[in-house]
């Protein structure tokens, strides 16, 4: 099966964190995803620019409307994803527990839909 | 055979019968309705032909088959279907030693899928109790006071999550047993409670769910024997439980410990259940709180008066679960457990002490303990005060009715 793996976190508290403490988390996720591209879990993954550049639209009676930030305020936001193959959900939690943000944010773990 | 006979078979065969088949057909409403089928085929046939000598091993193959058969319909249809017939068919020959071992193994697999901790509490334990115990859904709706309705699209959501994200069916392995095997008795003791001391309603007990939960408990002490958490467990379960007769009036008062007819209680199950508690504490290890507090409810039970218990030792073992796990009904209980020690006064001050800093803070009891403590101080007029809090407290009524009983006494004695 194949899950996607979502992370959040909060954008403000990431905002505060100083040059060297983003670069040992960087460096952690890189050897996160050697990690699962070695054991063979790895399909997909990036890491998103932050919520402040993003843009949202809707299309209402054929009217596109585009609106400045993120689809809903939350207090924590996407920020990255990983899209791994797992034999079933234990395997694919296991992965997601290792993740780097999972100590300080939360990882939503979800079933790829598949049509037959 | 007579159809009463093979009702009884259905029974107690139903839960092990559908663990194996959810295995062999990695489905669970395809294979509760199969078995449903296969009863079916049962009922017609038993009573005439000699029944099978393996009526359990009968059903799966019954069920199995027609699990095939349904399946090969369907292949038309869907070209995925046929690789699923394919795997049914492997498995049915891998697993032809219906042997009591593999059964187990099913069963294992049953209770640990349904109470995955993907899936949340009350939808675990209603999962558990509609496939493990066999429950109706209706008797499930009954139990936790929601309507039949709610709790089938409850079911099936469970069903649908376990189906599209994958919760494998499986018990899982080492490191992950022990928190997982936690979450299982979790699920078990909230049935217990939620039959043993309801949280709402007119009833004080609800006995069937308390019985389900001490069969839950049986069954995985025997699945799992070496596991001196789940014979603390079933320990305390069956403590609990033999003072039942004694806990409630028949018109559904409840009656405290210390007023109860001790000769009410079962005997026989106290005895079954001291012995579970020394065999769970002899098993190495750090001390795990079931079987602690089942020590507790041992010396309770096997204690000739209120006045004669062991209260230092129950003060003591409190003090290990306090370093444990401190929550406040812990708290709550080692002080009522030091004011038989060292008197109301000392206990009072405690409980103080301790809501001072937060550590109570929700817990409903809390009032009602305080309001004990200063009848027994007598003071009065402050009693009287926390037993009104307690009965704001409580959605229970024959709680409230015990509140209004010490009310009235208290204004006995003041007039």
């Amino acid at each position: 099966m194949q899950y996607l793996l979502m992370i959040y976190r909060n954008e403000a508290e990431l905002g505060k964190m100083d040059a060297a403490a983003r670069k040992a988390m960087t460096a952690e996720y890189g050897v996160f995803t050697q990690s699962i591209i070695q054991s063979g879990h790895f399909k997909a993954g990036d890491g998103l620019q932050p919520t402040s550049t993003a843009t949202t639209i809707r299309v209402r009676d054929g009217k596109t409307l585009t609106t400045d930030g993120p689809f809903a305020e939350t207090r924590e936001q996407l920020g990255g994803y990983y899209l791994i193959e797992a034999k079933d959900l234990d395997t694919a939690l296991s992965i997601a527990a290792r993740i780097p943000g999972a100590r300080t944010g939360s990882i939503e773990v979800r079933p790829i839909m598949i049509y037959d | 055979m007579t159809p009463a006979e093979i009702e009884k078979i259905f029974r107690d065969e139903a839960g092990r019968a559908l663990a194996t088949l959810i295995r062999l057909v990695g489905d669970f409403d395809l294979a509760e309705e199969v078995l449903q089928e296969a009863f079916a085929v049962a009922l017609e046939r038993w009573p005439e032909a000699a029944s099978p000598s393996n009526p359990r091993a009968w059903l799966v193959n019954v069920a199995r088959n027609k699990a095939i058969d349904r399946v090969r319909r369907q292949i038309n249809f869907r070209s995925k279907q046929q690789q699923l017939t394919h795997e049914i068919e492997l498995d049915a020959q891998a697993s032809d030693e219906t042997g009591d071992t593999t059964l187990d193994d099913d069963m294992l697999r049953l209770i640990f899928t349904c109470c995955h901790p993907a899936l949340a509490t009350d939808v675990q334990i209603a999962l558990t109790l509609r496939t493990v115990c066999g429950l109706t859904t209706a008797q499930i709706a009954r139990a936790f006071l929601v309507s039949e309705d709610a709790m089938a699209r409850r079911l099936v959501r469970a069903k649908q999550k376990i189906r599209l994200a994958g919760i494998p069916y499986e018990v899982p392995e080492r490191d992950a047993l022990a928190p997982r095997l936690n979450g299982v008795l979790a699920v078990i003791y909230l049935v217990f409670t939620e039959g043993y001391a309801a949280t709402s309603g007119e009833a004080l007990m609800r006995p069937d769910l308390a019985q389900e939960a001490i069969r839950l408990g049986r069954l995985l002490d025997a699945l799992m024997p070496r596991r001196g958490e789940t014979k603390g467990l079933l320990a305390l379960m069956l403590l609990h439980d033999a003072r039942r007769a004694g806990r409630a009036t028949e018109s559904g008062d409840i009656v405290l410990l210390e007023e109860q007819d001790r000769s009410l209680w079962d005997r026989s199950q106290i005895a079954e259940g001291v012995k579970l508690v020394e065999n769970a504490l002899a098993i190495p290890g750090r001390p795990q709180t079931y079987a602690v507090q089942a020590a507790i409810a041992a010396l309770h039970a096997q204690a000739p008066s209120y006045q004669a218990t062991d209260w230092p030792q129950i003060a003591g073992l409190y003090e290990v679960l306090l370093r444990i796990s401190p929550t406040p009904v812990i708290e709550l209980n080692h002080a009522a457990a030091i004011s038989m020690v060292d008197g109301p006064a000392r206990a009072l001050a405690l409980i103080d002490a301790l809501a001072a800093r937060g550590k109570l803070d929700g817990y409903e009891l809390l009032p009602a303990v305080r309001a004990d403590l200063l009848r027994r101080l007598g003071r009065h007029a402050a009693a009287r005060e926390a037993y009104l809090a307690a009965t704001e407290a409580t959605q229970l009524e024959p709680l409230r009715r015990l509140y209004a009983r010490r009310l009235a006494e208290l204004d006995e004695q003041a007039s």
